[in-house]
């Protein structure tokens, strides 16, 4: 224990090093409890589920509610629409969003000062301002309760990530891409073959969050889908949730097939995740 | 020459405007027109089925009457005031023990930060369960500690009116790990030997991290203070699962983007729900600008030259 050094070098003091130990171990329970109840319940037989007072440990172990609730639900259904909404979403944020920082970032041009005051001006305003115009816009041409008023939108930039990669593409040394014009290439091969290739973990950022802004969207489905066949994995849950939370069983083991997937790509992509996210707290 | 370099000016005002063609697009269809759509919606009578009636600003008129209106600014208002400065303070607890540098820092950094990318429904319908009265885990392990202090049964949380805001707090809180990873990498960045210097000087570790650490990492504060209040303002998705869109019960996690949303798509006063927009819009104006304000003096920015 006393081998534990600060970054100074200075070992840590053992009776410090275990109350802190002691300290982390149980913030760590208690912010592991709800996960660990989640798949608990996923685990306990519906009579089990039921009984009071509460029991911790399933008993004994059942894995049916799984394949009864993923059938209970159009679970596949679900999964393909909102795959297919994450899919174009990723595609349409990191196409844009690195098309316009390019634009902002390494050509002159009168006006993109001006422009990237605007989008980053766009980001004060609450999404709430301009909704209904843009539900409304999305029924008028037929679009309501299917999934494009979800995909759409995406091919169109957005402040946050479009800021994202401006800051980065500002950082590749100019006299790269100048040596590249003089060469003869034009500022599409400049983009795709030399600012693209050097900007992987910016893109890779941002794509992940779109993937989890989309995965998670729960409010946008709820405006735009109304047949079920259209819904999305939130939407799915929240509604099996509200019809049938008398079988916690198989809400449960839903519940845990759709937050799974998340916390493995977390595991995946951990250094991506904590980079994008200290990338958004530097500006202060 | 002169005609040249207009050339290349235009051909690179052209690569410009093409490059940046899908934001600018964007901000006409996706901003400029429903803006202007929306402050003319908030002037009349819209149920999207028939055209607009103008109404003029009455509208903004009726919101001072409008009971669940100011029962949702409150509600919000308790949230924002609880939950935000909470969370701060939880957030940056956590990164600071995380940063004493202790044997399986990674692995308690993983298990405080899981919690906060569990899909938002997911957590919300977690949370129904968990804070079930008779059979959640939350009641479970209340239920004996408070019959040992002969405090009686555990509350009902979600069945509540008095409970349900806290019960969302407590959700709120569990997702802290985004704000705990942003001080982290602040927490980094403190000048080692000015520790060191206050250390050998005599001061006590509450002292180093009031006078030190965190006016260090005071723009991270601020940052995470803002956006937190800007969400909650923005507040939707978990009330709306866990009530079931109702803001129940008894209207006890009504917030006022569930309300507006509500007013939008379940009453279709498309009119009346783009005034509510544009309130908020000014109410997340004023705190910010309140915040920035107030905290003016203790914010520090490296390099800046003032404390």
């Amino acid at each position: 224990m006393a081998k534990t050094p600060d970054e100074s070098g200075r070992p840590m003091h053992p009776a410090s090093a275990i109350s802190a130990h002691v300290v982390l171990i149980a913030l760590s329970a208690t912010f592991l409890v709800p996960l660990i109840w989640l798949i608990t319940s996923s685990l306990k037989t519906e009579a089990q589920i039921l009984k009071f007072p509460p029991e911790w440990i399933p008993n004994p172990i059942t894995i049916e509610n799984y394949p009864k609730g993923l059938t209970f639900i159009p679970f596949w259904r679900y999964l393909l629409n909102t795959s297919t909404i994450c899919a174009a979403a990723v595609l349409g944020t990191i196409i844009s969003c690195s098309l316009v920082a390019y634009g902002l970032a390494r050509l002159r041009w009168p006006g993109r000062n001006l422009l990237f005051y605007i989008i980053i001006g766009t980001m004060m305003l609450p999404f709430q301002v301009t909704m209904v115009p843009v539900f409304v816009m999305f029924a008028r041409i037929g679009l309501v309760d299917t999934l494009w008023p979800l995909i759409i939108p995406h091919f169109f930039g957005n402040a946050f990530y479009i800021f994202l990669m401006r800051q980065f593409f500002l950082t590749i040394p100019m006299e790269l891409t100048e040596a590249a014009r003089i060469d003869g290439c034009t500022e599409w091969d400049i983009y795709r073959r030399i600012i693209l290739p050097l900007s992987k973990p910016v893109l890779a950022a941002v794509g992940l969050f779109a993937f989890m802004a989309s995965w998670n969207d729960y409010m946008g489905p709820l405006i735009y889908l109304a047949d079920e066949h259209k819904y999305t994995l939130s939407l799915g849950l929240a509604s099996f949730s509200s019809q049938y939370g008398s079988y916690p069983g198989m809400l449960m083991a839903v519940t845990t097939v759709i937050t799974v997937p998340i916390i493995v790509i977390f595991f995946l992509a951990q250094r991506t995740f904590i980079q994008g996210i200290t990338l958004t707290g530097i500006k202060g | 020459m002169a005609t040249r370099v207009s050339k290349t000016a235009r051909r690179q005002l052209r690569l410009g405007l093409l490059f940046c063609a899908p934001v600018i697009l964007g901000l006409l269809i996706f901003m400029a027109y429903p803006i202007t759509a929306s402050l003319y919606y908030s002037c009349t009578r819209y149920s999207v089925m028939k055209p607009p009636v103008w109404v003029g600003l009455s509208n903004y008129q009726q919101l001072r009457h409008d009971e669940l209106f100011w029962k949702s600014l409150a509600n919000t208002a308790y949230y924002a005031v609880i939950a935000v400065p909470l969370g701060v303070a939880v957030a940056l607890g956590l990164a600071m023990l995380l940063n004493l540098k202790v044997r399986g820092q990674a692995l308690y950094r993983t298990f405080f930060f899981v919690p906060s990318i569990v899909p938002l429904v997911a957590s919300s319908v977690l949370w129904i369960w968990l804070f079930n009265p008779q059979n959640g885990a939350m009641n479970a392990l209340l239920r004996p500690i408070l019959a040992h202090l002969g405090l009686g049964e555990p509350p009902g949380w979600f069945a509540d009116p008095a409970w349900a805001k806290p019960a969302i707090i407590l959700w709120s809180l569990w997702g802290v790990g985004g704000s705990m990873v942003i001080f982290l990498a602040a927490l980094q960045d403190v000048p080692k030997e000015l520790q060191e210097a206050a250390e050998v000087d005599g001061a006590r570790a509450w002292h180093r991290i009031r006078h030190i650490t965190i006016p260090f990492i005071s723009p991270q504060i601020l940052f995470v203070l803002i956006m937190g209040l800007i969400g909650a303002f923005q507040f939707f998705t978990p009330a709306y699962v866990m009530t079931q869109g109702t803001g129940g019960p008894v209207d006890s996690t009504l917030f006022y983007s569930l309300y507006l949303f509500n007013v939008a798509f379940a009453d279709f006063k498309m009119g009346y729900a783009c005034a509510l927009a544009w309130i908020l819009f000014l109410l997340i104006l004023l705190a910010t600008a309140f915040i920035f304000k107030s905290s003016a003096r203790h914010v520090y920015y490296a390099g800046d030259g003032k404390g």
